[in-house]
């Protein structure tokens, strides 16, 4: 395959016009890069962002941190949907800072995935929360590292309201990454249909 | 994954390329905005705003520009901004941020479409 040495990247058709977000949020380590990498048609980048500085104001650790610019790391890939539409898929944490960047970087998200590890439930708890308050519709999707709790132990732990879909997935198999993502398209379109107006408000 | 600290790095890089701006353009850009050039890349252009624009000949998110530029997402918006007002780029935003969060059912479906045929 050609490629130059000085652009490896993979660009966009001409006719893209209109780009939707959905983000995958989760503990460290939990599969974020794996889930996005394996549903991207490009290996996923990674950037980041800092806390501009409205939402350092409204941060009282970062006054403890005098003046220190808070800097969050993120990854991405993309799949191309059709002529005009790309689907970027963000991998984020889900530590308390990252949500100070959430409003910058992901107002306008289609909905998120909440990938868990059984083992460390505790770990999404936060995210679960942040996500309500954020009303960004969410499914939660368990990376099976090993034999784990049934769902519904899952369910239970994290207190999942019964809409909520959560299911099982492998994030290193597209199939189950394809699946996660369908999952939650799924959701959203009932989600849509069952409340045309009521969630309007900010 | 291996991070890169670009703020401390070099301290003094994010001030010289915005010209020690900060970011009032949040909302002018969306992080998956689409950007594309309008002009070649002149002559003693900054070298930042040459690379955006030899980027977006094809239609380029912000955050892939971030990424190739290995500079947060709000400093690529501030340097996105001059070229927006030099006529220099154009943008396509993303259509559901133009419906306040709520993306029209078709929009939906068309995603839905073209997951199952991935
Ligand atoms: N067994 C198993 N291993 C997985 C699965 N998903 C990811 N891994 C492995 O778990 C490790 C961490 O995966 P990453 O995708 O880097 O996790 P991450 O959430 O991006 O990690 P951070 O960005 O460091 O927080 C890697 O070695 C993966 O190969 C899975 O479904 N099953
Ligand atoms: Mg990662």
């Amino acid at each position: 395959m050609h490629s130059t040495t000085s652009d490896q990247r993979t660009p966009l058709r001409t006719t893209a016009a209109d780009a939707l977000k959905i983000v995958v949020v989760g503990g460290f380590g939990v599969g974020k890069t794996t889930l996005v990498g394996s549903v991207s048609e490009i290996r996923p980048l990674s950037t980041e962002e800092v806390m501009t500085q409205a939402s350092v104001g409204i941060d009282d650790a970062s006054r403890v941190r005098t003046k220190t610019t808070t800097t969050v790391a993120f990854d991405f890939g993309r799949i191309t949907l059709n002529t005009s539409m790309v689907l970027y898929l963000f991998g984020a944490p889900g530590q308390q800072r990252f949500w100070f960047v959430w409003d910058q970087l992901f107002a306008g998200s289609l909905g998120a995935v909440v990938l868990v590890d059984a083992r460390r439930l505790e770990d999404s708890w936060y995210s679960i929360d942040r996500l309500e308050h954020h009303r960004t519709p969410f499914v939660v999707a368990v990376n099976r590292f090993t034999d784990g709790p049934s769902l519904e132990a899952v369910r239970e732990a994290l207190a999942l309201s019964p809409e909520v879909p959560l299911i099982d997935c492998d994030a290193r198999e597209r199939s189950s990454g394809k699946h996660v993502l369908i999952t939650l398209m799924e959701h959203l379109t009932r989600t849509h249909d069952q409340s045309p107006a009521q969630e309007s408000m900010p | 994954m291996t991070r890169r600290a670009i703020d401390q790095e070099d301290p003094d890089r994010l001030y010289t390329v915005t010209g020690g701006r900060t970011s009032a353009d949040e909302k002018t850009f969306d992080s998956v905005s689409l950007i594309v050039s309008e002009c070649a890349p002149t002559p003693g252009m900054q070298s930042e705003h040459i690379r955006i624009l030899r980027m977006a000949q094809r239609p380029t998110a912000v955050v892939e520009i971030s990424a190739e530029l290995r500079l947060p997402v709000s400093v690529v918006k501030i340097l996105l901004r001059d070229l927006l007002d030099t006529g220099r780029i154009t943008v396509r935003h993303p259509s559901v941020a133009a419906q306040a969060g709520r993306p029209d059912p078709e929009i939906l479906r068309q995603v839905l479409v073209a997951l199952h045929n991935l």
